[in-house]
């Protein structure tokens, strides 16, 4: 009987990263408790993000038992689906405040973008691996045009933060396959230069969201708002913060949005610069796994995914914490493991499954 | 984190910078040599970010703490918005149509309360709370933005906020609140004018944020979604005021810190005159169909019915799903706004206008004559177009053609018109154009043409063949049936630019924009469109023949003994194509019989009104359409007060027996 158990338990395990997985669920715990805090100690969402925790982590273990050529195939398929999806969203989609990202499909409301942001680096590094040894400009080319294409679809939802998100995922696969250095810095460069034109096609809710970011006191009741408050929140938390349930900003509604964008306020100012940096040494340990899995993976595609989902993982906390505590603009980016929402939580465990599968799977590095 | 991998593919030294399509690339080791030095690369910028947000947060936390604590501190400052009181709206005599005031509802905020069953079985002991209030509130939860707090009942009466005022205790997130509410106090009467608010749903956030008024908007619910409260909704809804309250530990406000008041929004003053409108209601009876009422001169709506009607009282808190239904369901269509939305054909209320056409071409003179003999045939074709009268008129000229309303001089004359010319005559008329009255919906109907026809048609279930235009449409287009399809504002309109002498105005409802704040009034000037280029000579034969209509042919019934003289034709819509069959009223079920039309207007020397009415299957105009139109004349123009439905008019004396309308 024990032996059973002890083989099942192999069985179920064999595959998992152990360090991984530990660090993900570290921050997902701290999650959840600072949900709890933010939602004026309701249980309601913590049921909702407990359930779906519960499909991330079924839907992690399934993919890391599959080896990642046989993910590879389902690039192309999900890519192409992915597109279709947001050319439906376009056409038929939900309007959600003002913007469509939603397409409903009678069962459920699904967001095709965040779909995409799986999509679109299985499909590059897919490609890469299809062509390798034999890749030229003209492959870069095309992959700049499979990253331009999602990335359009999504910035006219409007959803700019998301697309600039997207766009990012493919860059990092592009970086990895080894994109000239001439060719980014020039890009960074052109850029650069672009931005005063791309001004007049933005809409003028992200223009003002810009300006507001330039100067917070600009709109005091709008994004400045926000953007003010938060940093509020974070600087009264101090070394140690106010322990939790006790921060005033989080309950005496100062804070909007705070158990989904701006949770990591309700953290800071609760649990202090002590917490904060715990926060961080969990997305370091979390990135920093990510890329060891990546340096030793086997094939090119399984380096190119492994390198772009971790990257990505990066991003969002970067991008997230930045925003929060008032040095990036304000962009609808949620905290990773930390924000509400069923949506993002599986797709990041969606990730998470597919660096344990490339970990897993790795032919032993012959030397 | 030490990112602890063999470092083996080096192999001379450092590498040049061999970038992709170098032939060094087809080295396996170089490659992933080349590769774990760009994840190399990317964990140190991964570390330089998480440093910064490092910095960042040391700057905030401990440089910055002291500042922020303060800050925190006395931010027990709440910005709270008051919603400014919506415009009143009135009719032209400052009746009173929609007015605000304010009452208790009792809210509940779900992210607050563990159990709203439960809560809500507790509230229901102290208040009363019905069924419906529940699914409204189901409702309103699933559509709800985070931490909004829900009405579950509106307008409290002072003994359930006294009662709920001594269970408070037991209610954690549980308030009441005064809020601001909507009435209309005559219902039903204009309702599809006023219209009505509900609350503000998705795409109108969208339409706010498209406003850029999203700040404005804050704290406010409700919002226009029909008729004038749709229309006119910016100059309605005023300026939110913010109120800076200091809030205790529990967010409970303390003491008020500073205050800026909203601003109301504006009054809306109508030219619609109400009295007018219920004395125009009431003579439909239990009909269904429209009237519009158009003061000539200035494009004034003085009176704008589209019957059954609703009561707009229903909308505010939400309707609920029974009395919805039987809104939204009923065969009678009370929510169709008729005048704007239904585009009916004309029939016979064209044939001034196409008269006067055909004087200003110069195809017909006034005392030109035709021969009717009961029926006309294009020549060379067997098919016979055929006149009401059985027998025909005989010898008709354009005077007759419009008393009588001869329908063999008609068709002749589209068999000599080309269809593009009455197009473009007609247009002039705002037949098969928008009127531009400021209220949202309005249908452009259809004024055939060739090009209209081409387009129509376009589909690629159609062919050539379908595509063509045929003298047969011109024919039975040229006694108002065929493809042609007008509102009723439509033709109010044409009436009234007709009775104006050709001097077209845009019909408007709103008169008089009043701010409150600066006490000044603002007059919507009438807004002369443009002017039909028409030779006087030629409307007199055409108002004349009208007068006619009203004295001596077929509308005379309802207009006899009338204190002033009016001018007016009548009008049948066919609904239901009879294919040669003799039409029999009785023998044909209700909602087959033809639509019945009159357009009129009065005093016939300098008029003061001009309108059409519509009653939907009505059967021959004169008898149902034309004493509506009579009472409402009666009740302008004297004073009269004639409540209560038109009685349908006498047959019309014998020798107009056979007339068609």
């Amino acid at each position: 009987m024990t032996a059973f158990l002890a083989r099942l338990w192999e069985a179920l395990t064999r595959r998992i990263d152990t360090f991984l997985l530990t660090v993900a669920m570290a921050i997902v715990g701290v999650g959840l408790i600072t949900l709890y805090s933010a939602t004026d100690q309701s249980f309601a969402r913590i049921d909702n993000q407990l359930v779906s925790l519960g499909v991330a982590l079924v839907l992690m273990w399934l993919i890391a038992n599959v080896p990642p050529q046989t993910i590879a195939r389902v690039a192309l398929p999900l890519y192409v689906l992915g597109v279709v999806l947001l050319v439906g969203v376009a056409l038929f989609g939900v309007t959600v405040n003002g913007s469509k990202r939603w397409l409903n499909l009678g069962l459920a409301r699904i967001q095709p973008s965040e779909l995409m942001k799986i999509a679109l680096p299985l499909m590059l590094a897919w490609y890469f691996q299809k062509f390798e040894g034999r890749l030229g400009w003209k492959d870069f080319l095309l992959a700049a045009v499979l990253i331009v294409v999602p990335v359009y679809l999504i910035k006219r939802q409007p959803d700019l933060g998301t697309s600039l998100l997207i766009g990012a995922s493919g860059f990092y696969v592009l970086y990895l396959a080894g994109l000239s250095w001439k060719v980014i810095v020039g890009l960074a460069a052109l850029a650069g230069a672009a931005a005063p034109m791309v001004w007049p096609l933005l809409r003028t809710y992200q223009q003002e969201r810009i300006l507001t970011f330039l100067d917070p006191t600009r709109d005091p009741l709008g994004t400045g708002y926000h953007s003010t408050q938060a940093s509020i929140a974070i600087g009264s938390g101090g070394v140690t913060g106010k322990g939790w349930l006790n921060g005033t900003q989080t309950h005496l509604d100062f804070l909007p949005e705070r158990h989904t964008d701006f949770i990591f306020a309700v953290f800071g100012e609760e649990f202090g610069l002590v917490g904060n940096v715990t926060l961080l040494v969990l997305y370091l340990l979390l990135v920093g796994r990510g890329l060891v899995i990546t340096a030793n993976a086997s094939t090119l595609f399984a380096r190119l995914i492994a390198g772009a989902i971790t990257l990505m993982f990066f991003t969002y906390a970067f991008v997230n914490m930045g925003m929060v505590s008032g040095v990036l603009p304000i962009v609808g980016v949620p905290l990773p493991m930390m924000s509400y929402g069923g949506t993002a939580l599986v797709s990041l465990f969606v990730g998470l499954g597919i660096l344990m599968s490339v970990q897993a799977h790795r032919k032993l590095v012959t030397s | 984190m030490a990112l602890r991998f063999p470092f083996r593919a080096g192999k001379r030294g450092y590498p040049s910078v061999a970038e992709l399509g170098s032939s060094e690339l087809k080295n396996p080791e170089r490659q992933v040599f080349l590769f774990r030095r760009r994840v190399v690369v990317a964990g140190l910028l991964v570390l330089a970010a998480f440093g910064a947000l490092l910095a960042r947060f040391v700057y905030l936390q401990i440089v910055q703490h002291h500042h922020y604590q303060t800050l925190a501190e006395t931010n027990r400052i709440a910005v709270v918005p008051i919603v400014p009181n919506r415009g009143v709206i009135t009719d032209r005599n400052g009746v009173v149509l929609a007015q605000s005031y304010s009452a208790y509802t009792l809210e509940l905020q779900p992210t607050r309360i563990r159990n709203l069953d439960e809560t809500i079985d507790a509230l229901a002991t102290i208040v009363d709370v019905q069924p419906r209030d529940r699914k409204r509130f189901r409702k309103l939860l699933e559509e709800s933005r985070n931490f909004e707090s829900l009405p579950l009942r509106t307008r409290l009466t002072d003994e359930e906020v006294a009662r709920f005022a001594v269970n408070r205790y037991r209610f954690p997130g549980v308030e009441i609140k005064a809020r601001l509410f909507r009435q209309y106090p005559f219902g039903e009467v204009a309702s599809h004018v006023v219209g009505y608010i509900g609350r503000i749903n998705d795409r109108d956030l969208a339409r706010i944020a498209e406003w850029e008024e999203t700040a404005n908007y804050k704290g406010s619910d409700y919002i226009g979604k029909v008729g004038v409260e749709l229309s006119y909704e910016r100059e309605l809804h005023g300026t939110t005021g913010v109120e800076e309250v200091e809030v205790d530990a529990a967010g409970r406000a303390v003491r008020t810190l500073s205050r800026t008041p909203p601003v109301a929004g504006n009054d809306l003053k109508l030219s619609l005159d109400i009295r007018l409108q219920e004395i125009a209601e009431a003579a439909f009876g239990a009909r269904r169909g429209a009237l519009v009422a158009i003061e000539p001169a200035t494009g004034d709506v003085l009176a704008f019915v589209s019957r059954p009607g609703f009561d707009p009282n229903l909308f505010v808190d939400g309707i609920d799903a029974v009395n919805w239904e039987l809104l939204n369901e009923s065969p009678d269509k009370p929510l169709l706004n008729r005048p704007l939305r239904g585009a009916y054909p004309p029939g016979s209320t064209i044939k001034p206008f196409l008269a006067l056409g055909a004087l200003t071409s110069g195809k017909r003179s006034a005392t030109q004559t035709i021969f009717d003999p009961g029926f006309f045939q294009i020549p060379g074709s067997a098919h016979r177009f055929r006149d009401d009268k059985k027998g025909g008129h005989g010898t008709v000229d354009m005077h007759k053609s419009i008393v009588a309303s001869c329908d063999t001089y008609y068709y002749m004359l589209a068999n000599e018109t080309d269809i593009d010319d009455t197009q473009r005559f007609m247009t002039q008329f705002s037949f098969g154009r928008k009127t531009g009255i400021d209220i949202e919906g309005e249908l452009t109907g259809v004024l055939p043409s060739r090009d209209w026809k081409r387009q129509r048609f376009a589909g690629k279930n159609y062919r050539d063949e379908h595509r063509k235009w045929y003298l047969g449409d011109s024919v039975s287009a040229g006694i108002g049936q065929g493809y042609n399809a007008f509102t009723p504002i439509q033709l109010a309109s044409a009436m009234a630019t007709l009775a104006n002498d050709g001097v077209a105005f845009r019909p408007h409802l709103v008169k008089y924009i009043r701010d409150l704040r600066t006490g000044t009034v603002r007059q919507l000037e009438p807004e002369p469109t443009h002017t039909v280029p028409l030779r006087a000579e030629h409307l007199a034969v055409i108002k004349t023949a009208l007068v006619g209509v009203a004295k001596e042919g077929t509308s005379a019934a309802a207009f006899r003994n009338s204190a002033y003289v009016s001018g007016g034709k009548t009008g049948t819509a066919q609904v239901f194509s009879l294919k040669g069959a003799e039409y029999r009223a009785s023998q044909i079920d209700e909602r087959l019989r033809d639509h019945a039309w009159y357009i009129a207007y009065a005093p016939a020397d300098k008029p003061t009104i001009a309108l059409a009415v519509l009653v939907e299957n009505g059967g021959f105009g004169a008898q149902a359409a034309a004493p509506i139109a009579r009472q409402v004349f009666d009740y302008y123009l004297t004073g009269e007060k004639k409540a209560g439905p038109a009685p349908a008019a006498p047959a019309p004396p014998p020798e107009a027996e056979d007339e068609s309308d």
